[in-house]
């Protein structure tokens, strides 16, 4: 049943990633393959995930940063491409995302005769997240109130409540669609924003997506 | 109104009071910052912007500067280029200056503070004094990847007691025991060298430097070094100039305490003679207007470098709007998202290609610009610096 007031107001939460570098690089692929099955999941976090943390604004060529080391970097596009095709959403966990990057640059290089390297490029530096946590002290009752606030937060409200929520919180359709189905029965809306890709895109683009989406709501009359 | 709500207007929606909030987490702790110098170089630069805001969010931030004689600095510098990879004698002498110094300071200073942060190797040793309390953090400026080992074991005695490492760039590190954390530097856009001119003032500066608007600037701002390759920006714009009527505007400090610089700079004089579309400007160390109107009055901003440490003039330059064309080198490769906010580049042929094809195609040169600025807002302002800092300190809480 669609209320027009939820029980329980959506508490708005930001973050911060700090970055931890690990010491370890790669210069070519083989390294980079050896190196990804032996770092901690915080840095396939990082490299795949808070990607999106650092372009905020502009969604880079690939979506992830190992896509965007070979094929840049390496200057194999072949490589790039495929790595950048990988929807971390098909993955219940980190560590299942990580064999399948795995799996993809195995096979890639099982075709080659010689391991690309970067040559001209920098080597691959592996890092971790810190993300730290930072309660806005705002929270939305309606869905008008949902859709002003998220308009205005840092954009770092998008990512904790989009991808650390679904990936490592464990939140598998992230807060903002559960919020919407569960305080306010929204079922259309929410299915609408879990269905939207982040992956392929920028936070600013999600958020002015979210509030695209909420506004078609509110337009429809019964929620002014 | 506070310090930071000047900020309000530049920065990102939502990021002041995002850091407001960040800030709440360790209000009222005590930070001290140690450098060599309160004035000249970035790290002074940083700090003057930084240590009024960490102040200003609810932090008790102290700031002070090691003072030394001539013989300790020069003893500094000797280690600042050794373990910058440069080839230098070091005596045991030196070394017992270094450590005599680093002792006669720390009788100066308390070290009562919840976090002591100490920038660059000049006050490393510092640590030796430090109190049971508040953690010690080593901010290294310099990449120190490829040094001198004598002088990098040394020092490194010291590094591996502080609680953690700051570097600005991965590739900048060494392996140390101690966790490591990766923060950029940054600009201020509100002080003089970033601010935005109006068209009276930017009128005025140019005409001062003798430069008119008249064809379009490729313009590059450093020293007369040859890392940064001044003679291969010469070379680009030639190639370019044979099919567009562009002019060229080298910009850079003084070469007055550097002999290998004054050779540079003879030498670019030497190629750009006879050329009155080619400018060198020689400008003192504290040229900041001079060097934002140049830079707002620029087409393309060029920053050839062949090494490079960050090279924040690249993001000074997209702050204005500017298409920048890059050497693959340093934190240039950082700032420059290939083909979306500028361009890196690996040759002088390289330079001279992307030039080209900016001017001959305005339209990305505008979009190119737009989306540098905005790569900068979110990336490389003094805000997104005031906000690691903040986080370091809330994780170092938890």
């Amino acid at each position: 049943m669609i209320k027009k007031i939820a029980e329980h107001p959506f508490l708005f939460v930001g973050c911060w990633e700090l970055r931890e570098m690990l010491g370890r690089s790669a210069r070519d692929e083989q390294q980079l393959l050896e190196t990804i099955e032996e770092i901690p999941l915080d840095s396939i976090y990082y490299h795949t995930h808070s990607f999106f943390l650092r372009h905020k604004y502009i969604a880079g060529p690939y979506p992830n940063d190992f896509a965007t080391w070979a094929a840049i970097q390496v200057r194999d596009r072949v490589l790039g491409e495929k790595l950048g095709i990988l929807d971390p959403y098909d993955f219940d966990s980190l560590e299942s995302l990580r064999a399948e990057i795995v799996t993809i640059i195995e096979e890639h290089l099982s075709q080659l005769q010689i391991i690309p390297r970067a040559i001209y490029g920098e080597p691959f530096h592996f890092m971790q997240s810190r993300i730290i946590e930072v309660p806005m002290g705002l929270q939305a009752r309606t869905l008008t109130e949902f859709r002003e606030i998220l308009a205005t937060v840092d954009a770092s409200v998008v990512y904790y409540h989009t991808f650390e929520a679904i990936l490592r919180l464990g939140r598998r359709k992230g807060d903002f669609s559960l919020w919407m189905e569960e305080q306010l029965g929204l079922s259309e809306l929410a299915q609408k924003i879990s269905r939207l890709d982040p992956y392929m895109t920028s936070l600013e683009v999600i958020r002015h997506r979210i509030i695209k989406l909420c506004d078609e709501v509110l337009e429809k009359g019964a929620w002014k | 109104m506070s310090l930071l709500d000047d900020y309000r207007e530049v920065v990102p929606k939502g990021t002041i009071d995002f850091l407001t909030c960040l800030a709440k987490q360790v209000q009222g702790k005590k930070v001290l910052h140690i450098n060599s110098t309160r004035l000249g170089g970035g790290v002074a630069e940083i700090l003057r912007s930084l240590v009024p805001l960490l102040q200003d969010v609810g932090l008790e931030v102290g700031w002070e500067v090691i003072s030394g004689g001539e013989e300790f600095f020069s003893v500094t510098k000797a280690f600042h280029n050794a373990l910058q990879g440069q080839e230098q004698r070091i005596s045991q002498s030196m070394l017992q200056t270094y450590m005599e110094v680093n002792r006669e300071n720390s009788r100066r200073f308390s070290f009562d503070a919840d976090y002591v942060i100490i920038h660059d190797p000049q006050p490393a040793a510092l640590i030796e004094n430090r109190l049971s309390n508040g953690k010690w953090i080593w901010r290294c400026h310099i990449d120190i990847s490829r040094p001198q080992w004598k002088v990098w074991s040394f020092l490194r005695q010291f590094v591996v007691r502080y609680d953690a490492a700051i570097f600005s760039l991965p590739r900048f590190a060494q392996r140390l025991p101690i966790p490591q954390f990766l923060i950029h530097p940054s600009i201020d856009p509100l002080s003089d060298k970033n601010r935005d001119l109006s068209g009276k003032e930017q009128v005025q500066v140019l005409r001062r430097l003798n430069i008119s608007m008249d064809k379009p600037i490729l313009l590059q701002v450093s020293r007369f070094d040859r890392f940064k390759d001044p003679l291969g920006v010469i070379q680009a714009y030639r190639l370019v100039k044979k099919h567009h009527d562009v002019q060229l505007v080298l910009a850079g400090g003084g070469a007055a305490d550097d002999p290998e610089g004054e050779a540079v700079l003879s030498e670019v004089r030497e190629a750009a003679r006879d050329d009155p579309d080619v400018h060198i400007i020689l400008l003192p160390a504290d040229a900041n207007l001079e060097i934002n109107a140049l830079q707002r009055a620029a087409t393309i901003v060029l920053q050839k470098s062949l090494r490079e440490g960050f090279g924040l003039t690249v993001a000074e330059a997209m702050w204005k709007g500017k298409p920048v064309i890059g050497g693959f080198a340093g934190g240039i490769t950082v700032q420059l998202v290939y083909g979306v906010t500028g361009f890196t580049v690996n040759s002088v042929e390289g330079a001279a290609f992307r030039i080209h094809y900016l001017l001959d195609n305005p339209e990305v040169m505008a979009k190119m610009g737009e989306d540098a600025r905005e790569y900068v807002r979110r990336n490389f302002l003094i805000t997104r610096h005031l906000g690691d800092y903040l986080a370091l300190m809330n994780f170092c809480e938890r």
